[in-house]
């Protein structure tokens, strides 16, 4: 194993996995100790509550010997004469004293952090993960660590999950282990389901695709869901109308996705998407659902005395205007 | 009797201006008043003569030192308010009542204009109705509201003010305010005056400003347009996006010196010791001046759009009547080919649904709904009708 570097900074704005990364770091010191030296001594501190006496004592070595992990959180509040003293040590770090220094990479506080790199100290990102796939990608790793069969960390079972805790890693990453633990490893469909019922993140605009479609079904439930963990009627209504309109533009026009997408100022996703979904539409029944929607727009900002009732109301009369609603009318 | 100088911007009120003239003499004053009349009729112009007839010794000549001061804005016992916002709210109008109490500096009369009353919240009217109740001796509250209708006004404000109608202009009276004072030809000047509907400031603006008659132009044409579903939305993106452009261009320039005169105020680009200290406290001042700023350009860009609603409703009861045959004037005499081509086309019924349509999506944006969807509404049902 290479030597354990004195310095490491973990840049990224996301608090859980600086939180970890800074774990990690005190684990591989841990780790890099010969057998039968002491656990080493770890201290930690937030960058605004750090002072020149606290870095000394975040700096030196215990009476008793052996390793010292210091760790300074929020580095990014260090203030500035601080700083300095942090980079001059940091070119000079103490032979058995281990310091983690997390910086959330934003420009406030950017000389520590800049400075640091110029050192050429060793460098962890952590930043915020936005992106679907980078998401399912962090849960199917968390269901390997936590010791999951291969096939329980599958890409469908992370997308489940997902979609009944929501989006919050820190969750996220207590679901896996718990899963994990409720089940021996063998995840399956069924078993997420068993102990995460429901749907965490539901928001206008799944329910007005499934109204779109003309599901009525699908579309009622996923309102209530939306209205359960709290989605304001206003902005479903938005969604709605939004979504009739991009189909009504789209249903109108010919040409390619791309170029449609410059002249509607939409995006080319939305357009193909609205390409699909016009199929089962008529002209005189995108134009009807419009001013469902223009009325609904008026009863969710208080036109209405149930705001949830004039939603549903509104959902059921476009689902039958489409032509696939006609299908299934209830 | 002739009325005297200041009231000569008074268009086609010839009772409003005797009655005025008259109470400035001291015959039927009274300590609060109510100009109503529609818009454009010249409620905040006869307001703000009457303060100065008031304020002038000579009971309004329109040349002295003290009618000139009020007219421009700049008398010290003349305060004008002007709601810039959706509403009046009750921590400014506490303010004005502060204000009007006091004797008068200079002039004979504190007077407090209060433009667009019916902007008035409601627990802002009745701080106000403390004020108007129980008026300090020589104060005079004068306000303007389109009418006395309870919706606009509370009853019980109007029941302690004199009422003073204003009418609308007649077409005549006003192209020839525009003939004499901005030297339009005759013809012009009857078009712009039929086209702004009475509104004596619209007649201005179209005869003075190309943008405004190039707006009127393009909503005009959009009756013809409106061929399939996706002109439909086409259309509505044009018209709220130029309603967004005139609003934007009516105060950008005012919200970005207002800014900048505020965090001058407040010391922003100071340098030294404490310099950054005092800045962290003024961001939720600036917040507070941004929040006012948009509330003015939402008014803007809703009075823009406004506008527009009623010259298009105005073309379809144009055709309306031209189907009918009937004698009236038409409001769009520039369009009245296209206007009889649709009388031809379509029946009377349908034109009336379409008015219908016009009028129910300006009700639905004053309740709050996103203009942009209740304009996509109302085109889907003028294409439809």
């Amino acid at each position: 194993m290479a030597a354990l570097e004195p310095i490491r900074l973990i840049l990224g704005d996301d608090e859980f996995l600086a939180e970890r990364a800074a774990a990690d770091y005190v684990r591989a010191v841990r780790a890099s100790l010969p057998e039968g030296e002491p656990a080493p001594a770890v201290n930690r501190i937030s960058g605004n509550d750090l002072n020149t006496g606290a870095f000394a004592e975040l700096t030196s070595p215990t009476l008793f010997g052996g390793a010292v992990v210091g760790v300074i959180e929020s580095g990014q509040d260090v203030d500035k004469d601080l700083a300095a003293a942090v980079l001059a040590y940091a070119e000079q770090p103490a032979p058995g004293i281990y310091l983690a220094v997390c910086h959330n990479g934003g420009n406030k506080g950017k000389g520590l952090s800049e400075g640091l790199k110029k050192l050429d100290v060793e460098v962890v990102r952590v930043p915020k993960i936005k992106r679907q796939p980078d998401r399912v990608a962090f849960v199917r790793g968390e269901l390997r660590d936590a010791g999951a069969s291969p096939r329980s960390a599958s890409a469908e079972i992370a997308d489940t999950i997902i979609q009944a805790v929501g989006s919050d890693l820190r969750e996220l990453a207590s679901a896996c282990a718990q899963l994990v633990a409720d089940t021996d490893g063998k995840i399956t469909q069924e078993s997420v389901a068993k102990y995460y019922s429901g749907r965490a993140e539901v928001s206008g605009f799944t329910v007005a695709d499934a109204t779109i479609a003309g599901d009525t079904a699908e579309a009622l439930g996923a309102l209530r869901w939306a209205v359960q963990v709290g989605v304001d009627p206003v902005p479903i209504a938005d969604a709605l109308a939004m979504a009739v309109r991009n189909l009504s533009r789209v249903a109108a026009e010919r040409g390619g996705a791309a170029q449609l997408a410059g002249q509607l100022g939409m995006a080319p996703w939305q357009v193909e998407k609205a390409r699909k979904q016009a199929r089962n539409w008529t002209a005189d029944a995108l134009a009807e659902a419009m001013r469902v929607c223009a009325r609904l727009n008026g009863e969710v900002k208080g036109g209405a005395d149930d705001r949830g009732w004039a939603l549903e109301h509104a959902i059921l009369q476009i689902t039958r205007l489409s032509a696939a609603g006609k299908g299934s009318r209830v | 009797m002739t009325a005297p100088g200041v009231f000569d911007e008074l268009v086609g009120q010839d009772e409003a201006r005797r009655i005025l003239a008259e109470a400035a003499r001291g015959t039927g004053m009274t300590h609060a008043w109510l100009f109503t009349g529609p818009p454009g009729s010249g409620r905040s112009t006869a307001a703000v003569a009457f303060a100065a007839a008031l304020q002038c010794p000579e009971g309004g000549c329109g040349a002295c030192h003290t009618c000139r001061t009020v007219l421009g804005g700049t008398h010290p016992d003349v305060t004008r308010v002007i709601p810039e916002g959706l509403s009046l709210g009750v921590d400014q109008v506490r303010g004005l009542i502060l204000e009007a109490g006091r004797v008068p500096n200079a002039g004979r009369w504190q007077v407090l204009i209060m433009e667009d009353a019916d902007r008035l919240t409601e627990a802002a009217a009745n701080a106000l109705l403390k004020a108007v109740e129980e008026p300090p001796a020589r104060t005079v509250f004068l306000l303007c509201a389109p009418s006395t209708n309870p919706a606009e006004i509370s009853v019980t404000i109007r029941s302690r003010c004199r009422v003073m109608g204003l009418r609308q202009p007649p077409a005549g009276a006003i192209a020839d305010l525009l003939v004499t004072r901005d030297g339009l030809d005759r013809r012009e000047a009857e078009l712009y005056a039929a086209a702004a509907q009475g509104h004596v400031g619209r007649a201005r603006r179209l005869a003075t400003d190309p943008q405004a008659r190039a707006k009127r132009h393009d909503v005009l044409q959009i009756p013809r347009r409106l061929t399939g579903l996706g002109a439909c939305f086409t259309a509505a993106v044009e018209l709220i996006e130029a309603a967004e452009a005139e609003a934007a261009g009516t105060y950008t320039d005012q919200s970005a010196a207002e800014k900048e005169a505020l965090e001058t105020a407040l010391g922003k680009g100071g340098t030294g010791k404490g310099a950054s200290k005092a800045a962290r406290g003024s961001a939720s001042a600036l917040k507070e001046l941004e929040k006012r700023q948009k509330t003015r350009d939402t008014r803007a860009q809703r009075d823009s759009l406004d506008r527009a609603l009623v010259d298009l409703a105005a073309f379809y009861r144009d055709a309306l009547a031209a189907g009918f045959g009937a004698r009236v004037n038409p409001i769009h005499p520039d369009m009245a080919e296209t206007t009889r081509a649709a009388a031809a086309r379509l029946s009377a019924e349908s034109l009336l649904r379409r008015i219908d349509a016009i009028l129910e999506c300006r009700k639905a944006i004053e309740a709050n709904v996103r203009p942009r969807i209740a304009v996509e509404a109302m085109m889907t049902r003028l294409w439809q009708s």
